[in-house]
């Protein structure tokens, strides 16, 4: 599990988190969220994240 | 052919050049910055510090690399001090450019306050990536943060702080934080938030003066009391740079006056961001940025787009109490209907048909942010 992070804004996803408040279910993986998902706080689009080097444990 | 040209290199700037890039891969593009050209995330200045962040992690690329990612040619450290928008040149150094499209992306500058007593030039504000590593070295080795405002800016920075380890005293001479944005209740929900983190405030009062005392400074307020603070910081709100525009003679107002092409008035002028003044509004966030310069891009590519603006709630990052607003257009008058929750506050405001207006939303309310935006009419439809 990864977490990803907003280049703009410094929103972060966490993959074991996920975004249930915008159906993305807890354990989503980055790869898995639709191409036209952006940003919640700045509107981003995804392919402009950038993934954090966090890897936890998984 | 003389190159596409933007004037800053701050999100506005960079961001249009990364959305035209991913519609025309080959124009010439050239941008001018008065800054280093390092890209950074402007949102992160205000809540990097507790974080332990420095100027250089939250600088992603040089303005090098930002070159090469652009294929752009990078002027930094460059101001450019006049437009002649009939010969379509600018002059920077001394020499001149030409452009066949100038875009306008300047940023704003933060509002000084108007203080007496020889240390007022100490007064730091953070707008910026150097204003960023000032702060940072300022904050070095001191104990107390007085910050002048509690606007949005301001109640991050004492967020950040406070939960950095400073002690965070706060003045404006309003009744509560961020109540230009917030309804009463949810102003209340953030005093109490950051109060539970210990900042203290000092409402209804300003500062009038700031006077050197040993290591640190002495504020006097306008009720004639006086604290003692290492750092002072002023939060008091921005103001877009015209001036330049101005003198060549392009039209502004309280920002550069665009349509919904982001065209100003003169020929093969563009402006967008913290500058701009896009039918009549002015908004300082990141979200009109990113619409401005999709649209934008396409503009200079080519095939006219008008900008787009959906509603776009403000997210106020505050961990000590989360908000996200987005507030009712001025001309709708409306009465908000506040629901206190255990732990938050959802604030709605209906227009006379009952449709969803604006919203304000803290702490576990924020959950209902996607929600709301969804029932909100678009800002520029």
């Amino acid at each position: 599990m990864k977490k990803w992070q907003c280049v703009v804004c410094g929103f972060i996803y966490d993959e074991v988190a996920g975004l249930p408040e915008e159906g993305i279910a807890p354990g989503t993986r980055w790869e898995s969220i639709p191409d036209d998902w952006a940003c919640p706080d700045c509107g981003v689009a995804k392919a402009d994240f950038e993934m954090v080097a966090i890897a936890d444990a998984a | 052919m003389n190159p596409i040209t933007i004037i800053g290199s701050g999100l506005a700037g960079y961001t249009l050049a990364r959305e035209f890039r991913k519609v025309d891969k080959d124009t010439p593009l050239v941008i001018i910055t008065a800054d280093d050209g390092r890209f950074y995330s402007k949102p992160m200045l205000s809540n990097a510090f507790a974080s332990g962040k420095t100027a250089e992690q939250l600088a992603m690329n040089s303005a090098e690399q930002m070159g090469t990612q652009l294929n752009s040619t990078i002027f930094p450290n460059k101001r450019v001090s006049a437009i002649d928008t009939t010969q379509h040149m600018i002059v920077l150094d001394g020499e001149t450019l030409q452009y066949s499209k100038l875009v306008l992306a300047l940023g704003a500058d933060p509002i000084r306050a108007e203080l007496k007593g020889d240390a007022a030039e100490q007064v730091l504000s953070v707008n910026d990536l150097q204003d960023y590593v000032r702060f940072r070295q300022a904050l070095a080795g001191a104990k107390n943060v007085a910050i002048i405002g509690t606007g949005l800016i301001g109640c991050e920075f004492a967020n950040d702080l406070v939960t950095g380890g400073y002690h965070v005293e706060v003045i404006d001479p309003g009744t509560l934080p961020l109540r230009r944005l917030l309804p009463q209740a949810v102003s209340e929900a953030m005093l109490d938030g950051l109060s539970k983190m210990g900042v203290t405030w000092h409402f209804g009062k300003g500062a009038v003066a700031i006077n050197r005392a040993g290591q640190g400074y002495d504020i006097e307020l306008s009720d004639g009391g006086k604290l003692n603070a290492d750092v002072v910081l002023s939060a008091i709100g921005l103001r877009p740079r015209t001036s330049l525009a101005q003198a060549a003679g392009i039209k502004v107002n309280r920002g550069i006056v665009t349509d919904r092409m982001l065209k100003t008035s003169a020929e093969d002028v563009y402006a967008l961001g913290d500058c701009a003044e896009v039918e009549g509004l002015v908004l300082p966030f990141v979200m009109p940025i990113m619409h401005a310069a999709r649209a934008l891009a396409k503009t200079l590519s080519g095939q006219t787009t008008q900008v787009m603006y959906p509603a776009m709630p403000v997210v106020i990052k505050t961990p000590a109490c989360p908000v996200v607003v987005s507030p009712p257009p001025a001309n709708i008058p409306c009465e908000w209907q506040i629901t206190k929750m255990e732990e938050g506050v959802k604030a709605l405001c209906q227009d006379a048909t009952g449709k969803l207006a604006g919203f304000a939303l803290s702490g576990k309310a924020t959950a209902e942010k996607m929600t709301l935006t969804s029932q909100l009419p678009s800002l520029l439809a």
